[in-house]
């Protein structure tokens, strides 16, 4: 035991269940900690997935169980159902709401985010109003579904709206999707490709409406009964699906001095975290949504990626640097964004980031065949690249996005139409 | 030692039975030229990159079957060149691009389905009873012979739908095309007459058996491929019947020969480090992973040739446009850049990303197939092969370097076991 | 047992569907669907899509002791 380097952790406590927190614990014993291992979930089930609450969960296909796999040699105390309420970074201590307290060697700050609720409050305690981001959310909403609700209207025009939207036409019921700002998934495929999805859904039978907002919800004894438009045109509906983003979950960092607000916990390449004055924490670190880094795919801009495949590779390049000695050097967090939806049946991925793309090709495939590659330049850079039904040709791209290659990387490739470069 | 030779030497039928170390000496110079203008990519992050390029093709290889006067004008100027056109414009879609190969492979797909593919699990092990039970009363048997070579091409006759009778035929067809779709080795003439007629004989089998199966549909793929499905879907149209013949070889060859290897590599392999012999006998759950691993250790493929149609910087080199490649799949199996002690067979690694089923939009249709044919035949060997021990260590080997595999492996043994 | 398939991986070469019809679909040309929760009895299978994936995505494990479904 004396033979650790100075300095080696014997506790660590992850605080978040979650994605991030469980592939951490996973990341810690692979890397050989033997020490004690203390995860903090404020829900109280075991580490789940998320992903497929959207599809097929709610959908009913298979089981709606999507609790995570764990190394029978985890080992790993969980305190579930126990939200943390504070942190002392002098004491090195983590208080829970139960009133315990956990100390600790090395911390992990993977709290995540939690679905951002409808700004009025009278309207989203109506029944029949939802947000969709934990498994009791999908548990309540699925069950609404399966009653067969005369319409369904989802607010926000990102992912998760979509999925919902793909799963309600999937089981036959009516749905209108609100989108306030410009063209579906704008922020993540900009506007070219968000069209091609928002018309994709409209030949699904989504009844899509660009630039529209609730302004009022209406009920009856509590009972969600529609929806009026600003504009005044009112939508008859037993369910609204708020999907409007995520909250950071940082309240309870509050007072610990640390560089955290609504945009995230701020940490280095090396996922430790800061001081507000900018000093490094070298024993508390961040992974998953809440984490916010310089991000060397994006000229070192700060932000945060609320990705499933950030979630793990952070989680991993944590765990690392947690136990990384003195002397041994740490692992910078450089993770190529990715992500995936699946909706109205077809699959899209994207890698990298396409924030300040200025320019997109066309690499495979056709928009008209619903099956192509589409990639992203910015100032003659190979920033992203967008795939549906295609996976197969990304891995090449990515390979591309990494070397900052020029734009567009590859040309006289097979199955490749004349490259014309276009507004994104 | 420059590359070019080492390349030769891997080619060189004398370094058939133990090419490793060859590799090894290759994978200092992961993208290599030879004096022909081929490129030898020969590590794992290198082959894992250019097998999903898309500045790799998979068409246009330069034909290897150089015109030759036979004497007789009408074959020569009319029957030949008609011939070889058609075979040109329909490769099998192993040989061709996207938007081709999508359509094509998406049409095979289909018929060979994960529920027709699942029935054959149970076929193929009353089948690999049976060539056990023949192994009665013997105190040695040639491996192949007896049992690696008639168990896939019962199985893949089955699952197409050619008649129990005609398969002897249909495997010396087989046995003689796969020396075609052996790169890199130049037949002699000989040879090339007889896969020419064997060609021929074979597209006339097929065409005779597609029109049968028209008349009188039955549950297998020719008969889903013959007659499409009447979805009225892009992807179920019906494939013509030049593509369907080529298709059809193309099933037979590919999935016997290559099976054939993977099956007599493993007994080879798993008498060569006996104890994972004892653990599949007493455990038959391992055997997914010991296949992964065989496939990384043995593949029954050991490289495939594609073609450059751009430049492709890579490794510090530029594979020129219109510039063969190999990649070299085995020794991207054996990179320690990849898998730690990579020349230790080693059933319990993780994360065995192997090369051995290729990769990309070409990965081997016909791998669940294989999956199940070795799972299931080395399940039952292991179980009823009491005691066996290699008579000849190495094995003499078939001369082909790209689809590997000893042509007789001598096992003696004190009986079977009731299966 | 407990499944999750790292779905930026997946390039839907289906080797699981075939390893593990009942447990793994594949619907349109790449979307995979799959068992979060098989039952014990699927291990056999489960484990041959686990070692059949080509790029490696897919995790499973024993459920937790102590948790039931």
């Amino acid at each position: 035991m004396s033979e650790a380097p100075s300095g080696a952790p014997e506790r660590i406590v992850v605080v978040g269940a979650s994605l991030a927190g469980l592939s951490a614990a996973h990341a810690l014993r692979g890397e050989g900690f033997a020490g004690s291992l203390t995860l903090v979930g404020d829900e109280r089930h075991a580490p789940y997935d998320r992903p497929p609450l959207s599809k097929q969960v709610l959908r009913g296909l298979f089981s709606p169980d999507t609790t995570l796999p764990r190394h029978p040699d985890l080992n790993a105390e969980f305190r579930l159902g126990t939200p943390a309420s504070s942190l002392d970074l002098d004491a090195r201590t983590v208080s829970l709401g139960d009133g315990t307290t956990l100390p600790y060697d090395r911390l992990l700050i993977a709290t995540g985010t939690r679905a951002r609720p409808w700004p009025k409050s009278d309207e989203a305690s109506l029944d029949g109003v939802f947000t969709l981001r934990n498994r009791d959310d999908a548990t309540k909403l699925s069950g609404r579904l399966k009653a067969g609700p005369r319409r369904v209207v989802l607010v926000g025009g990102g992912f998760i709206g979509f999925e919902v939207a793909s799963t309600c036409r999937d089981l036959d019921i009516p749905v209108t999707v609100l989108v306030r700002d410009g063209q579906p998934l704008e922020a993540a495929l900009g506007p070219r490709l968000g069209g091609l999805v928002g018309e994709i859904a409209r030949e699904r039978g989504v009844d899509l409406r660009l630039g529209a907002e609730i302004e009022r919800m209406e009920a009856e004894g509590g009972r969600l009964t529609g929806v009026t438009l600003k504009g005044g045109e009112r939508i008859e509906a037993d369910i609204v699906v708020a999907a409007i983003g995520a909250v950071r979950n940082v309240e309870w960092l509050e007072g610990a001095g640390l560089a955290a607000d609504e945009g995230g916990v701020l940490c280095d390449g090396y996922c430790r975290v800061l001081r507000q004055n900018g000093d490094i924490v070298p024993d508390v670190f961040a992974a998953g949504d809440i984490a916010r880094w310089p991000n060397p795919h994006q000229d070192e801009a700060l932000v945060a990626v609320e990705h499933w495949g950030n979630a793990r590779a952070q989680a991993k390049a944590a765990a690392r640097n947690m136990l990384a000695g003195p002397a041994a050097g740490l692992a910078r967090h450089d993770h190529l964004p990715d992500f995936w939806s699946q909706q109205f049946g077809l699959t899209i991925k994207l890698v990298g980031l396409t924030e300040g793309a200025d320019s997109l090709v066309i690499a495979h495939g056709s928009l008209e065949e619903r099956r192509f590659v589409a990639l992203y330049g910015r100032e003659g850079r190979t920033v992203a690249a967008a795939s549906i039904d295609s996976a197969r040709w990304l891995p090449a791209y990515a390979a591309a996005i990494r070397e900052r290659a020029p734009f567009p990387p590859i040309s006289d490739a097979v199955d490749q139409p004349r490259l014309r470069i276009e507004e994104p | 030692m420059s590359c070019t030779t080492l390349f030769e030497q891997v080619l060189d039928p004398d370094n058939r039975a133990n090419p490793y170390p060859l590799f090894a000496e290759l994978r200092r110079q992961p993208v290599c030229r030879q004096e022909d203008g081929t490129y030898v990519v020969s590590t794992h992050a290198e082959i894992a990159r250019l097998i999903s390029d898309p500045r790799i093709s998979s068409e246009d290889l330069p034909d290897p079957q150089k015109f030759r006067w036979t004497g007789h004008p009408i074959t020569d100027l009319f029957v030949r060149p008609i011939r070889a056109e058609i075979r040109r414009r329909h490769q099998p879609f192993i040989f061709r691009d996207p938007p081709d190969h999508d359509r094509l492979r998406g049409l095979v797909m289909r018929a060979f389905s994960p529920e027709r593919v699942r029935r054959m699990r149970e076929e193929t092990t009353d089948l690999t009873n049976e060539l056990i039970e023949k192994f009665a009363g013997k105190a040695r048997i040639d491996l192949v012979d007896d049992f690696s070579y008639p168990l896939p091409v019962t199985v893949i006759c089955k699952l197409l739908g050619v008649p129990p009778e005609d398969e002897p035929q249909f495997q010396g067809w087989a046995t003689q095309l796969a020396t075609a779709l052996e790169p890199n080795q130049r037949a002699d003439a000989e040879t090339q007459a007889k896969n020419e007629q064997c060609f021929t004989e074979i597209s006339e089998f097929l065409r005779d058996l597609i029109a049968k199966k028209r008349d009188e549909p039955q549950d297998d793929i020719l008969t889903d491929l013959a007659n499409g499905s009447d979805s009225g879907d892009a992807d179920t149209e019906r494939m013509n019947d030049f593509d369907l013949v080529a298709t059809a070889v193309l099933l037979l060859v590919a999935g016997h020969e290559t099976t054939v290897n993977l099956i007599t590599n493993s007994v080879l392999t798993l008498l060569r480090f006996p104890e994972h012999w004892q653990r599949l006998r007493d455990d038959s759950a391992i055997a997914p992973r010991l296949i992964e691993e065989m496939l990384r250790y043995e593949p029954p493929v050991q490289y495939r040739t594609r073609l450059a149609i751009a430049d492709i910087p890579i490794a510090g080199v530029t594979i020129p446009k219109d510039a063969p490649v190999v990649l070299l799949l085995a020794s991207g199996n054996r990179d320690p850049n990849r898998f730690a002690d990579p020349d230790r067979f080693d059933p319990d690694r993780s994360d065995n990303r192997h090369l051995g089923f290729g990769g990309g939009l070409h990965y081997c249709v016909g791998a669940p197939l294989a999956r199940i044919e070795a799972e299931v035949a080395l399940v039952a060997l292991a179980k009823r092969l009491n005691n066996p021990r290699l008579v000849e260590d190495p094995p003499p080997y078939r001369p082909g370097a790209s689809l590997r595999g000893p042509r007789h492996l001598c096992l003696s043994f004190d009986g079977i076991a009731a299966g | 047992m407990k499944v999750v398939v790292d779905l930026n991986r997946c390039q839907a070469y289906a080797q699981c569907i075939y390893a593990a019809p009942r447990h793994f679909v594949l619907q349109g040309r790449e979307a995979l669907v799959y068992d979060p929760s098989p039952d014990e009895a699927a291990r056999a299978e489960i484990e041959r899509a686990v070692q059949a994936c080509p790029v490696r995505a897919i995790t499973a494990s024993p459920d937790p002791a102590g948790e039931t479904k």
